[in-house]
């Protein structure tokens, strides 16, 4: 109990009181005093985190008891904050690149009314807060808490414009789609229990509670848990939500692309790794389902013309090499991957913010171009953020992916051969991307034109800070092949995965095709980007309908109408059938027409009531003649 | 206390009495503080009896009375783990509701508020009566006022809806009138303290040693669920409920859904499953499979509904379907679970029924479609009514989370099966929540919604107390799972 | 003489009484009517009474069996009570409606 890092609690506590602050006197606070307020509970979190991450760094790791949440028979759950490497990571992720969008929001959303700046301050802290709880849970419940919490935030955050009927459908598909997955991820959790009878990590983990497990039960669990992280992380079949997540706010996009929320399932994985290297089948599915999602989103965002649709695209097509590695094992690669592309991608969300902010909301690339001259600061660290996503070297996106790619090849080489293929189609979009917004000249309206600028220094140097980091972020994970030891993350991360390390068989790739692979990747990026540098540096606006292919790509796959014929609209039909044939017609009609029976029996049976005493008597012995006839023939 | 009175006895004298003051008060204005100021009262010993648990004061919270020419019927009250929950929640429902109506004016108040507290009374008898005869009379005291209730004061509809809901009950009534008196003919006879001796016996006791052969139970099993099934309500005996819950004083649909339903979860607690445990063994899967068709089934009609109230009203079909799936489930888990939820969906659905009352108020409408943009006007009543929503469809740190949570672990050991499917209702119920968020709050606002207000005191007090109970029990649930474990334990244990 | 005449005259008049009540609409004569019915059936208790009587079983007996003679004057007398209140009525019928027509007297019908 005396442990010092039994303070963990103070981490998501802090962003917590900042959200009631905020939320509570949102009708006082000034824009300054919520913008500081919300931002600085975030930095405290973040000064703690880096404590945190440094006793960790030293060898203390925690499990944090503070109360018991539910306790039924066998049931146990406690409210635990677990404390490791794993977490501290994603601790000072989360609360450093949240605390950069906080600082960035403040500027970025200066135009909006008081009221509703101190809200968005209040999700965004509470946004932060579920993201802390998630990764700090010590069990798969408290998890659960933070998992539905930044489902929830989201779908706050993305319908923050609540007057707009589009952005609040986009929130509420957000939730529905990744309710789909949380779905997934309790029934994982329910069998752990049915089964495990526990659903805390250390318990879960431990080598007597894998041996309870049959290798059913954990390709099971596994795959349920995957399902939870294919909603939350955006992946095929419950990806779509995330484009359309575009609807918030900018910075949110960077917080829910870069520093949260997606990362959850990626995390979740991460944390289970025992439970997946234990059941081969699930890892087949996850590299199968990471891959293809990371093809699919590539090619889709090879024909988007909104800034931010490139981008989101960019983050599913991410997110998918990220499973590719949890799912050939290579877990530091994808934790990793995580790290470098929350620099990243959060430097290129907020670097588009600021050019969605200096053009005045548009955000049509076809409408842009040549912004170059008009904001250097914004250029170049985007461009640097555009290299480390095309995982150029030495940029931080090169190791990252370069271990992913590497492990690939070491399961099979048919994976890695379409993760390069992917990789060059990152370089391409990102590229034209790059070339579309700040290269050639201006293709906006005069207005735009004039209104062009520079964005303020707290837009700026939270996109300076984040591009040294996108540049230097990789070097912490260098590849054996260059510097012996030089894969300092690998060797923090090994207390977390060994369990998983031990049970592998370690495929070790011979330098030379080391070398050959990263020379392939790098090649391949770097013929794709200078095609696209090529083709759209000088790009003029067309308006040619594009067909076949291009027009499929362009219309995302048609997924969303796929999706709408199949599951949205069977719903709505069976559920308009429901009331108004079986609730209406079916058992109402049957408890009414009960009623109607007897109604109508009543009804004939009144006419014998006739009044006339004649009738009455005849009646009578007609009755007692029935009544004699009965008693002697019958 | 205990030697002069004990809890039971006030939680039912106390709203009888109450009920009676009111009927001769002359104004409005008194009848409705008499009202307040009595149920305040009556919740004040309610959370008393909290505290005063265990054999030491058992003599506070049971008591006996014999009647002259006894046919082995008697006045037995007493508050077990259970008794204890619901009562509680019987006593903090109506200050609950009488605070957030206390703006609204009705005609002949004096017998409005008579009337709601003779419910509030019989509600009381029901979860503590302890014979089966005393039981089946206050079943039917909860009922008669809430006739009249809606009869009186509901909406256009209401002659057609409360014959509904009044024929609908009482053909369940009946039936279990007919069961209970099977039963008592098979109990097997008693000797009093005060040496009466019967040849048969009402007292619970008897009825749990009852004689009663596989064959037997069978056919009484479903005498007695059909009574309870109208009351949840379970599909297919359900359809009573959309038309009563649009067709009455809001106050009153407050009772039926936060308070009633338990009733019919209640009966199958402490009458059903104790009584008949063979058949609940062998019937368990028909009724959870019912159980599970009403989740999905109401789900989806929830979705196309148009009329808030109904919408409202099926959502809760919904939620009670899983109630009742979970108890069937007859695990400590799921029941432990049901317990819980029970509490807390009283909680939710009085809330949202406030909400939909203030809409209803003010717009004069309670179609869907007529609504937008409500949000502009009124954003501290929606946030208030986003909590309680999310609540509604089980967020974790809201207290039905933690409800649900157990009763779906419950059910997945009994059949993941039947765990999964349910589910498919966690994704639905997010589905029309939203959409009915998005509708009447979001977007622009429309000309009924213009001249909207936000809340005033009185309601803006009360839901705040909600949604600072949602938040407390859902962050820290185990007091309320402390105070049932004993009789969940019990129930469970007569299974096995 | 036999008992067979005693029934078939009581029957034949219980008959007589019923169809009268059947097809007549004069109150007075259906009333008249049930009268002939209960005396058809005191003539029966009579009969068989004394049959009965004059059985060698009953002759045994050391009491003489006079029940159903005692039901025959409890029958008289009843119906002398059922003369006088619904004669009474007929009466008061005829005051109010001027008709004793039992088919008249239909108002309470729906």
């Amino acid at each position: 109990m005396n442990n010092v890092l039994q303070i963990a609690w103070l981490i998501p506590i802090l962003p917590l009181i900042g959200f009631m602050i905020n939320g509570a006197g949102r009708n006082v606070l000034s824009k300054g005093i919520s913008g500081f307020i919300g931002s600085a509970v975030v930095f405290a979190s973040f000064l703690l985190s880096v404590y945190v991450f440094i006793q960790v760094k030293n060898g203390n790791t925690h499990v944090a008891h503070y109360f018991n949440f539910i306790s039924v028979d066998f049931l146990k759950i406690a409210f635990d904050f677990k404390i490791d490497q794993l977490s501290s990571l994603f601790l000072l992720i989360i609360t450093g690149v949240g605390f950069l969008i906080h600082v960035y929001s403040t500027s970025y959303m200066h135009e909006e009314p008081a009221k509703d700046f101190a809200k968005y301050f209040a999700y965004l802290n509470l946004f932060v807060f579920s993201m802390l709880i998630l990764v700090m849970g010590a069990n798969y419940v408290i998890m659960f808490i933070g998992w539905e919490g930044v489902g929830l935030c989201s779908y706050l955050l993305i319908g923050y414009w609540f007057k707009n009927n589009d952005y609040t459908n986009a929130a509420n598909k957000a939730f529905i789609m990744n309710r789909i997955g949380d779905l997934g991820f309790l029934l994982a959790v329910f069998w752990l229990i049915a089964k495990a009878g526990t659903v805390s990590f250390d318990e879960v983990f431990s080598a007597a509670t894998l041996a309870k497990l049959s290798t059913t039960d954990i390709t099971g669990i596994t795959l349920l848990l995957f399902v939870g992280a294919t909603g939350k992380s955006a992946q095929i079949p419950l990806y779509t939500w995330l484009p359309d997540a575009m609807a918030g706010p900018t910075p949110v996009s960077a917080l829910i692309h870069a520093a949260t929320m997606v990362t959850a399932g990626i995390y979740m994985i991460a944390r289970s790794n025992i439970l997946y290297t234990m059941a081969p089948l699930t890892q087949g599915v996850v590299a199968i389902v990471g891959l293809t999602t990371a093809v699919l989103a590539a090619t889709i965002a090879l024909k988007q013309n909104d800034i931010k649709k490139v981008l989101a695209y960019s983050t599913v097509s991410q997110l998918g090499y990220m499973f590719l590695g949890l799912g050939v094992g290579a877990y530091t690669g994808a934790v990793f991957h995580v790290m470098t592309h929350a620099f990243f991608k959060a430097l290129l969300f907020l670097g588009a913010g600021s050019v969605i902010h200096a053009m005045g909301g548009e955000q049509d690339m076809r409408n842009m171009g040549g912004l170059k001259r008009y904001m250097g600061t914004t250029h170049l660290t985007f461009l640097l953020g555009c290299l480390a996503i095309a995982g150029m070297p030495p940029f931080s996106g090169f190791f990252s992916k370069d271990e992913i790619l590497a492990a690939a090849y070491a399961n099979n080489p048919v994976l890695w051969g379409i993760g390069v293929i992917t990789a060059m189609m990152t370089a391409f979009y990102m590229f034209r991307l790059y070339a579309m917004t700040f290269v050639g000249k201006f293709r906006g309206t005069h207005e735009q034109e004039h209104h062009l600028h520079e964005s303020p220094a707290a837009i700026t140097i939270p996109l300076i800070i984040l591009a040294l980091l996108a540049v230097i972020g990789g070097w912490v994970g260098i590849p054996e092949v260059f510097m012996h030891g030089g894969h300092r993350l690998e060797a923090f991360l090994e207390p977390v995965f060994e369990q998983s390390n031990a049970i592998t068989v370690k495929h070790e790739l011979s330098h030379a095709t080391e070398y050959m692979l990263m020379g392939i990747s790098v090649a391949g990026a770097l013929i794709a980007l200078l095609y696209a540098w090529n083709k759209f540096s000088k790009y003029e606006k067309t308006e040619v309908p594009s067909a076949g292919f291009s027009k499929l790509v362009e219309n995302k796959w048609y997924v969303d109408e796929i999706y709408n014929a199949i599951i949205v609209q069977p719903l709505r039909s069976l559920s308009v059938f429901f009331n108004n044939v079986v609730e209406k017609k079916g058992i109402d009609g049957l408890v009414n027409g009960t009623g109607k029976a007897v109604n109508y029996g009543s009804r004939q049976l009144r006419w014998l009531q006739s009044g006339q005493v004649g009738a009455y008597v005849l009646l009578m012995v007609i009755g007692i003649l029935v009544l004699f006839i009965i008693q002697l023939f019958l | 206390m205990g030697s002069y009175i004990t809890f039971p006895e006030l939680l039912i004298w106390l709203p009888l009495l109450a009920g009676i003051l009111c009927f001769f008060t002359k104004r409005e204005q008194s009848a409705r503080s008499l009202a307040l100021l009595f149920s305040l009262i009556i919740l004040g010993i309610s959370a008393a009896s909290l505290f005063y648990t265990g054999t030491k004061y058992a003599t506070w919270n049971a008591v006996i009375y014999f009647y002259p020419n006894n046919i082995g019927n008697t006045f037995f009250v007493g508050l077990d783990g259970t008794g204890r929950l619901l009562s509680f929640l019987t006593a903090l429902a109506f200050p609950i509701i009488f605070i957030a109506t206390y703006k609204n004016n009705y005609k002949n108040a004096a017998s409005f508020y008579g009337l709601m507290l003779l419910t509030q009374s019989g509600l009381m008898g029901v979860f503590c009566s302890m014979d089966a005869l005393l039981f089946y009379f206050f079943w039917e005291l909860a009922l008669i006022p809430v006739y009249f209730l809606c009869s009186k004061w509901g909406g256009e509809k209401r002659i057609q809806a409360t014959f509904k809901f009044f024929v609908y009950t009482f053909t369940g009534s009946l039936l279990m009138l007919t069961g209970i008196i099977y039963v008592y003919l098979h109990t097997s006879g008693k000797v009093f303290e005060d040496g009466t001796q019967v040849a048969h016996s009402f007292a619970l006791s008897s009825f749990y040693n009852a004689t009663l052969s596989g064959q037997e139970q069978n056919w009484l099993f479903w005498l007695f669920f059909i009574a309870f099934a109208v009351k949840m309500p379970v599909f297919p005996f359900h359809t009573w409920q959309p038309d009563t819950y649009d067709q009455s004083p809001t106050s009153v649909t407050m009772v039926l859904s936060g308070i009633m339903v338990k009733m019919g979860l209640f009966g199958v607690v402490r009458w059903l499953i104790p009584l008949f445990p063979l058949a609940t063994v062998k019937f368990s899967h028909i009724v959870m499979v019912l159980s599970i068709i009403g989740i999905i089934y109401a789900s989806c009609i929830a979705i196309v509904q148009d009329n808030l109230k109904k919408l409202v009203a099926y959502s809760s079909i919904a939620h009670i379907g899983l109630m009742c799936a979970a108890l069937f489930a007859m695990n400590q888990v799921s029941v432990q679970g049901v317990m819980l939820q029970m509490f807390n969906h009283g909680i939710n659905i009085i809330g949202l029924w406030i909400v939909v009352d203030l809409l209803e108020k003010q717009t004069g409408v309670k179609q869907i479609s007529k609504l937008a943009g409500v949000a502009n006007k009124a954003p501290v009543l929606t946030i208030l009514l986003v909590i309680i929503a999310l609540a509604n469809i089980a967020l974790p740190l809201t207290n039905a989370f933690t409800g649900e949570f157990l009763m779906f672990s419950g059910l997945y050991k009994f059949n993941p099966w039947y765990a999964a499917v349910a589910g498919i209702g966690i994704i639905l119920s997010a589905v029309y929540t939203l959409n009915m968020i998005q509708k009447v709050f979001y977007g622009n606002t429309v000309s009924t919604t213009e001249a909207i207000k936000d809340i005033s005191w009185n309601e803006k007090f009360i839901l705040g107390f909600i949604v600072c109970l949602i938040f407390i029990i859902g962050i820290y649930p185990q007091p309320v799972i402390d105070l049932t474990r004993e009789a969940v334990t019990a129930l469970v244990s007569k299974i096995k | 003489m036999d008992i067979k005449a005693y029934i078939v005259l009581a029957l034949t008049l219980f008959t007589i009484g019923i169809i009268g009540v059947l097809v007549r609409r004069n109150a007075i004569i259906i009333f008249m009517c049930v009268e002939l019915m209960l005396n058809a059936v005191n003539l029966l208790l009579v009969a068989f009474s004394k049959m009965h009587a004059v059985s060698t079983a009953a002759k045994a007996l050391p009491t003489f069996a006079s029940d159903a003679q005692i039901f025959v004057f409890f029958i008289m007398v009843v119906a002398a009570a059922e003369v006088s209140v619904g004669l009474a009525i007929i009466v008061m019928l005829y005051r109010n409606t001027h008709s004793v027509d039992v088919n008249f007297l239909n108002r309470l019908k729906n």
